[in-house]
């Protein structure tokens, strides 16, 4: 990291401005992100145990947390299988039109989510072009937890997609060559090669779009109705709560979600590390 | 480099492909086409009306406004924790990385919420701001305030593995040539490093515009003076002026589209992607 190898640091470093920088950022971090959160986690406790059980026991908030939880799974689920496809259609083959796809993928980051949110909406409503079609067939998107799913599927793709694009790229020059030449087949490459060595990278896209799915507002509340008990996600009864003055209740609602949120990061960080040394082990 | 050679007629590739072209034109193309052709519903008349409403010119004033104040907010910041990250050593840098990651996973909603707990009427400095008559929730450092929140990583962290990979001899040079730290910075760190700068700035820029969880839930949309952008293009949706609606999404589209063809430039330059929200 340091282009000079073992330095002395603290004062007698050749650089200035390590103090100024370092004080600036963890000050900005305090005010910007401490500060807040930690008035979150305070208001979320202040209540007591008593207020927390009552208002994790509520059959509304039970309801929405089954929703968003349920659903950004399935979606997940769905992001692992198409995401898996889109990253190898794009790295592994050559096709017109290849490139302008690669940049769209990241059109759900680039997006407003509310724009995505009605534009989901417009397409999936029961008088929307794809909306007809999925009403006729008796499984109506719009304002049920399908619509939900759609546009959580939307928002995750591109965690799916951009996770795996580097771990195809470095693989395919490599091992599967390596592979088809000793004369095993494609399924075979595919499911002894490719599919063990960027697993870790699967899983961790997956959870990246489970995390976002959690968490997304903007792009579900135009196409999911918000009935509450149905269509009613969490991020959404968070500002419900807020509105009727609820502060403790939104308070312990938005605690749960980043709790959750957190394992997942967590869990995608020792993942990692894991995988790196399981794979450091394989080439040794 | 990776194609495969072999010009076999291979139906599982075919098919493979066809399933990921049409996945990606009805999640990806789908939306993008049904912005523009809903916005374009009653005609180019109608198209620009919804953009010389007060409503809608307000709205576009105070995303640009709040826009232009959180960048250099987050640019300061950005550039300050990748000097200290990037150009030395100290322990628990790690998880100086992963706090400066906090917000994206974070729910926007959340972000939002937290500054109503401090700033609220029920909140920490509620009772104080009332006695001063300032204004922070549902009103513009409230939006500020949450957008700096939910963008606060993105500068910095495109900017921190960049640096890093520079290394630190060149500004180790200017040093011993007489260079001061500001002059190091300005003169050999940021323009060495303004690919990286630029593209966080980009994508900042769009998350800031685009915003809209977080900002909903501090701005208390008070129509032609605390809606946004994408607050406007919900007030409109709900009061059913669907054109409208999709007239002024058309423009935060056209944003993502110019976004994303910087991005793509800036990646064949050789800034690499982070997976980001």
């Amino acid at each position: 990291m340091t282009g000079g190898g073992a330095k002395p640091r603290r004062s007698r470093d050749v650089l200035p401005g390590f103090g100024l920088s370092m004080g600036y950022t963890l000050v900005y971090l305090g005010l910007i992100l401490f500060i807040p959160l930690s008035a979150l986690a305070l208001k979320a406790v202040g209540g007591g145990w008593h207020t927390l059980a009552a208002v994790l026991s509520s059959p509304r908030v039970l309801a929405s947390l089954r929703l968003t939880f349920g659903t950004a799974a399935i979606a997940a689920l769905v992001n692992a299988v198409f995401g898996f496809l889109t990253a190898w259609v794009l790295v592994r083959y050559r096709f017109p039109g290849r490139r302008i796809l690669d940049a769209i993928v990241d059109l759900p980051f680039a997006l407003p989510t509310a724009v995505s949110g009605i534009a989901l909406t417009a397409i999936f409503a029961p008088e929307g072009p794809l909306g007809q079609f999925m009403a006729s067939i008796g499984w109506p998107v719009a304002y049920t937890p399908t619509g939900v799913t759609v546009a959580m599927v939307f928002i995750g793709l591109p965690f799916v997609v951009r996770t795996l694009q580097p771990a195809f790229e470095e693989l395919a020059s490599e091992l599967g060559d390596a592979a088809s030449s000793l004369g095993a087949s494609p399924w075979q490459v595919m499911t002894r090669v490719v599919f063990p060595l960027t697993l870790p990278a699967l899983i961790t896209g997956f959870s990246l779009a489970l995390a976002r799915g959690i968490g997304e507002y903007g792009s579900i509340v135009f196409i999911s109705g918000n009935l509450p008990f149905k269509t009613e996600i969490t991020s959404l009864l968070i500002i419900t709560k807020l509105e009727e003055f609820d502060y403790t209740g939104a308070a312990v609602i938005a605690m749960v979600m980043l709790t959750a949120s957190f394992l997942l990061l967590l869990a995608i960080n020792l993942l990692q590390k894991h995988s790196l040394k399981w794979l450091a082990r394989k080439e040794a | 480099m990776h194609a495969q050679k072999e010009f076999t007629f291979n139906g599982v590739r075919i098919a493979l492909l066809a399933v990921v072209v049409l996945f990606l034109l009805l999640f990806l193309v789908g939306p993008l086409v049904a912005v523009f052709s809903e916005a374009m519903r009653k005609g180019l008349g109608a198209y620009f009306a919804a953009f010389t409403d007060p409503a809608a010119r307000s709205a576009i004033w105070l995303t640009l406004s709040t826009t232009a104040v959180v960048i250099p907010l987050n640019l300061v910041f950005g550039v300050a924790a990748a000097w200290c990250i990037a150009k030395f050593r100290f322990p628990g840098k790690a998880l100086l990385i992963s706090l400066i990651d906090l917000p994206f996973a974070i729910s926007p909603v959340i972000a939002g919420l937290v500054f109503v707990l401090v700033f609220g009427r029920n909140g920490w400095l509620g009772p104080w701001l009332e006695q001063h008559d300032w204004k922070v929730i549902f009103a513009w450092p409230g939006i500020v305030l949450a957008t700096t929140f939910v963008t606060l990583p993105f500068i910095a962290r495109e900017l921190i593995p960049y640096m890093q990979e520079q290394g630190r001899d060149e500004e180790e040079a200017a040093r011993l040539m007489g260079a001061s730290g500001w002059q190091i910075l300005f003169r050999v760190t940021l323009p060495r490093a303004r690919l990286a700068l630029l593209y966080g700035i980009v994508l900042c820029n769009a998350r800031a515009m685009g915003e809209f969880g977080a900002v909903s839930v501090v701005s208390g949309h008070v129509r032609g003076q605390t809606d946004t952008l994408p607050l406007h293009v919900e007030v409109l949706y709900n009061e059913y002026q669907f054109s409208a609606a999709f007239a002024v999404a058309s423009l935060l589209t056209l944003l993502a589209l110019v976004t994303l063809g910087l991005k793509t430039w800036l990646e064949r330059s050789g800034v690499h992607a982070r997976v980001a929200p």
